[in-house]
């Protein structure tokens, strides 16, 4: 199966600080990938880079940021706009063909048609992440990057989220998506990236990393934890 | 562009404080300066105490002027109030009823007659290091006209003296004798006597008599001249060099309008964009879906295409007030519309390099009113160094040059509106410039 998402060699530096060096990867259609890390891996950079919204220094990434979708971490939507309005006008600027008809679509499927009149700025955390989500999946794109889809949602609005991510994945969709939560990773991804100081650590199944450090047991979040502390260890007695 | 737009006006449709704000806040303070611009300073408050003796006069030769003409001068230049004495004008300079009080003494007649001193007013103030420049300008101002008036009599009175001297007959006014030979009379008369003088010492004498009648009339005349010029010896007659004169409630009709689009347009255009990168949209529209020029040029045309109706409503308002030429209204739209663009290309740079709305309106804020204020100093009110310097500030900010663009287009002032015009456009694309340069970078 071809890539739908290839990233080469991508580097980012803000003045003194590289945030990411090198980093490469591709996901084929329908694979979810989860990218996780330290604070300051470089995660949000990434998937920045990956929906087109920061550019890099180097390397290069396609498809193009028309063709990915984006829910970056802080939802990115207009308050004084109700929940139609804001979908309406992404859809136009999307160049999405039926406009209206999307965002009938979008509601439906994010469950938030009896808020589509509400201003967003009186919507509650939980629900402006919704329809943030809902905004990266407007223009039906074929890659998905989310930024800590779920930080700001209760369990049964989590559970709800990744029903759907998982529901769009099974439709031929890739999602990237960062987060904090390892125990989601372990849940919903098909595939971790493990980023730290910019760079790419490890890529593979959640599995292959827990075979790395038997001594976790099944607690991915304790054998990212090793890995990574055995890495600096690595990297402090070179 | 178009949906981003009217995404734009709609967010501002439901901001109405904002809107009401924006469009109330810049009139008053636009009518605030037109006003202060357009009326003159009203006369001084000011108390007057007339010590001197009723009817007493200043006396030249058998002629008199009252000295209370001089009074009358002085509060036709003033807003007087009589008081009776020193004591009540100074508790009402204290009181602050008035702002001073011009004492006029009982011996100013002594003096003046003596002809050794000038008569002597006493002027008493209060209030802070402005209010007492204001008040010493001012009355400065009406004292030297006073002066002026009562000098005037005083010459007419010695003039028709000196005349009455050179002409002679019965001038009984100045105390001489009935049928009184003139000045210009005399070296006629003697001509006849010494033509009918034997030669010798008396014949000689008399000739020297006739010589001097001769010179002293000569110079009389003379005096009386120099008597008609010395009151006022040099007088103004002014030139413009080009251009028309803006009359000054015209001017500060540009004023006020000009500072109105400064406002709406800057304040507006700096809000706007820093308000998408405050809620986080500016990097969803510029990875891919809104190119930034598409994105400057939209709030551009959002804040100017604001400031511009409104402005131009407030001009035609004014109109009906004030008398506009609305055979140039061709000129009033290109001058309102190509400054509209010059100032919100200058939001836009705020907005852009501000980062966030509260910022970026008080920057804007804190930029657009003092460079008004600078825009309006004239030559000569400040040293040299410093006015070139207020120039160059001015000529890199559009509201000077959309001050005069407007004030060519209303009042048909020099310079010619072309070439304001041209350095609006240049500052417009300018100042977009930079702000596409303030967006760019951050990505």
């Amino acid at each position: 199966m071809s890539a739908v998402l290839q990233v080469d060699g991508v580097g980012k530096r803000y003045g003194a600080v590289q945030a990411l060096a090198d980093v490469g990867f591709s996901m084929e259609p329908g694979e979810i990938v989860a990218v996780i890390g330290p604070n300051g891996a470089g995660k949000t950079t990434l998937l920045s880079i990956i929906a087109g919204s920061l550019v890099p220094d180097a390397g290069s990434v396609t498809p193009e940021p028309a063709r990915v979708g984006w829910a970056p971490q802080q939802p990115a939507l207009y308050a004084r706009l109700t929940v139609a309005e804001n979908l309406e006008l992404f859809a136009r600027l999307e160049r999405v063909p039926d406009p209206r008809a999307a965002v009938r679509a979008m509601l439906e499927q994010t469950e938030l048609r009896s808020r589509a009149d509400t201003l967003l700025g009186e919507l509650s955390g939980g629900n402006r992440q919704r329809v943030n989500v809902a905004l990266a999946l407007i223009a039906d794109p074929p890659v998905l990057a989310l930024d800590e889809p779920s930080a700001s949602l209760d369990p049964a609005q989590r559970e709800r989220l990744w029903r759907f991510v998982s529901g769009l994945a099974a439709h031929g969709t890739a999602i990237v998506f960062s987060t904090h939560n390892v125990n989601e990773a372990q849940r919903y991804a098909g595939r971790t990236i493990v980023l730290a100081e910019g760079r790419v650590l490890f890529d593979g199944a959640p599995q292959e990393l827990l075979a790395q450090h038997p001594e976790a047991g099944t607690d991915l979040e304790r054998a990212l934890v090793l890995f990574l502390d055995a890495r600096a260890g690595v990297a402090h007695a070179s | 562009m178009r949906w981003l737009l009217l995404k734009d006006l709609r967010i501002l449709g439901r901001s109405r404080l904002l809107v009401a704000m924006l469009v109330i806040y810049p009139v008053v303070i636009a009518l605030l300066i037109g006003l202060a611009l357009s009326r003159t300073p009203g006369r001084p408050r000011v108390a007057i105490v007339d010590e001197t003796a009723p009817g007493e006069t200043l006396k030249l030769g058998t002629r008199r002027v009252e000295v209370h003409q001089y009074a009358k001068q002085l509060f036709s230049q003033l807003d007087a109030v009589e008081v009776p004495t020193r004591e009540d004008a100074l508790e009402k300079v204290r009181s602050g009823d008035v702002v001073a009080a011009v004492v006029i003494p009982p011996n100013i007649v002594t003096k003046a007659s003596s002809g050794l001193q000038q008569g002597e007013l006493e002027l008493v103030y209060n209030g802070d290091a402005l209010e007492q420049s204001l008040v010493q300008s001012q009355l400065s101002s009406a004292l030297a006209q006073a002066n002026l008036g009562f000098s005037e009599q005083i010459q007419t009175t010695a003039a028709t003296a000196i005349d009455q001297l050179l002409k002679g007959g019965n001038v009984s006014e100045i105390g001489a004798p009935e049928n009184l030979v003139g000045l210009e009379q005399i070296p006629a008369l003697l001509d006849r006597v010494i033509a009918r003088q034997p030669p010798g010492a008396d014949r000689e004498a008399l000739k020297r008599v006739a010589t001097f009648a001769d010179f002293a009339a000569q110079n009389l005349i003379l005096s009386k001249r120099v008597l008609a010029s010395v009151g006022q010896p040099i007088r103004v007659k002014s030139t413009l060099l080009h251009g028309r004169r803006t009359p000054l409630d015209k001017f500060a009709v540009v004023v006020a309008v000009t500072i109105s689009l400064m406002f709406i347009s800057v304040l507006l255009a700096a809000g706007a964009i820093a308000l998408e990168r405050e809620e986080h949209a500016l990097y969803r529209l510029l990875r891919g879906l809104v190119r930034v020029r598409v994105l400057l040029a939209e709030k551009c045309a959002l804040a100017g295409g604001c400031g511009f109706v409104v402005a131009l409503a407030m001009l035609a308002g004014v109109g009906a007030f004030v008398s506009l030429n609305w055979s140039r209204f061709g000129l009033w739209v290109a001058a309102l519309a190509l400054g509209a663009a010059a100032f919100a290309a200058l939001g836009v740079a705020i907005g852009a390099l501000a980062r966030e709305v509260r910022a970026a309106s008080l920057l804007a804020f804190l930029l657009s009113l003092p460079l008004a204020f600078l825009a309006l100093v004239p030559q000569g009110a400040v040293a040299h160094g410093l006015y070139d310097t207020i120039g160059a500030v001015s000529f890199v900010f559009p509201y000077k040059a959309a001050l005069q663009a407007l004030d060519a287009a209303v009042n048909g002032s020099s310079p010619a509106i072309g070439g304001s015009l041209v350095h609006l456009a240049v500052l417009a694309l300018a100042f977009s410039a930079l702000g596409g340069w303030a967006l760019t970078r951050s990505r």
